[in-house]
């Protein structure tokens, strides 16, 4: 986080001795696109605080647990789209289920959908790509994180 | 005029004071979870829009579309993915970000492949993962998922933009 900090900083200093209209006018676009996505930011929110009272991060080794490769790959892609859970705890997670004997192509399924499908990214990505467009876009996207187990699982030979 | 959004915005907060008065344990974790989420989204998001808007006004619309404009080919996807590594936050910085590619010229395949390899191969989140589960699975991920993203991307650019698609421009 600190990198963040100091670069946005530096760049932000950088930009002020070059040209201090230019830098006001970032910082007004900033401004701008920041409060009129607020509303969606909100119900990002809303939809994360409760997904995860809903389906706590440490109940998904239950669901993992017990169906075999396949069925156990569909459920963590279904689990990892509708649910939105922070880098910093989501891998632990994940590390925790591979000690647990979880398959790595469940691994695969889980973490590709949770950082590519969004339902609690939806509001904010209709209002940018219109309905159908994100819908076509999170389904696509489901599809592939599912390919995507698919090799992870013959690459690590946990297919036949 | 309240909007349909504001009221469920207020509606939920209600709710969440609601639990905490009257002690319904769910309502008091929902309302932490939020508390704790809203503050980690406030760590990255202000410093996030500033950089955004300092690309906005710097970078040229000629560099953007010379690219990863319509025509960019392949090279446009791979500055994509080159463009997302040093990413932070999520889907919900990528957005506005993807946003303003497209503003300055970015096609619209470029633009999915950048939203897909922002999911996939953000360097924070690489190393994370990476410590994790390994770096074998870490670089088999993005070896089977990148050119999978990359193809179909390409190809759904090509088919909205044939079918006159354009996002929402009115941030």
């Amino acid at each position: 986080m600190k990198i963040l900090y100091i670069l946005t900083g530096i760049c932000l200093l950088i930009s002020l001795v070059a040209n201090p209209s230019k830098t006001y006018q970032a910082l007004k676009i900033a401004g701008k696109r920041f409060t009129k996505l607020l509303g969606e930011f909100a119900l990002l929110l809303i939809l994360v605080s409760l997904g995860l009272t809903l389906l706590p991060p440490r109940s998904i080794l239950g669901y993992l647990k017990g169906p075999g490769k396949l069925f156990g790959t569909l459920i963590a892609a279904a689990v990892g789209s509708f649910t939105f859970i922070p880098g910093f705890i989501a891998y632990p997670l994940a590390g925790i289920l591979h000690q647990q004997g979880i398959p790595y192509m469940v691994l695969a399924s889980f973490v590709t959908t949770l950082m590519m499908v969004g339902v609690v990214t939806f509001p904010m990505e209709q209002r940018i790509l219109g309905i159908r467009v994100a819908l076509v876009r999170n389904i696509l996207y489901f599809l592939l994180a599912l390919l995507t187990s698919l090799g992870i699982g013959l690459i690590f030979g946990e297919l036949p | 005029m309240i909007s349909k959004k504001t009221w469920a915005i207020i509606v939920y907060v209600i709710l969440l004071c609601i639990s905490l008065i009257a002690g319904f344990k769910p309502g008091i974790q929902t309302g932490k979870n939020l508390v704790n989420f809203a503050y980690q989204m406030m760590r990255v998001l202000p410093f996030a829009f500033i950089l955004i808007g300092l690309f906005e006004v710097w970078v040229p619309r000629q560099t953007i579309e010379k690219h990863l404009g319509v025509g960019s080919g392949i090279k446009g996807h791979l500055w994509a993915v080159v463009l997302s590594a040093p990413m932070v936050g999520g889907l919900y910085v990528a957005f506005p970000m993807s946003y303003t590619l497209y503003r300055k010229g970015a096609s619209l395949g470029v633009i999915f492949t950048f939203l897909g390899a922002s999911s996939l191969c953000r360097i924070p989140m690489l190393i994370f993962e990476a410590s994790f589960l390994g770096i074998p699975f870490s670089l088999a991920r993005l070896a089977v998922s990148l050119p999978l993203v990359m193809v179909s991307s390409a190809i759904l650019g090509r088919i909205l933009q044939k079918r006159g698609y354009q996002p929402n421009m009115d941030l």
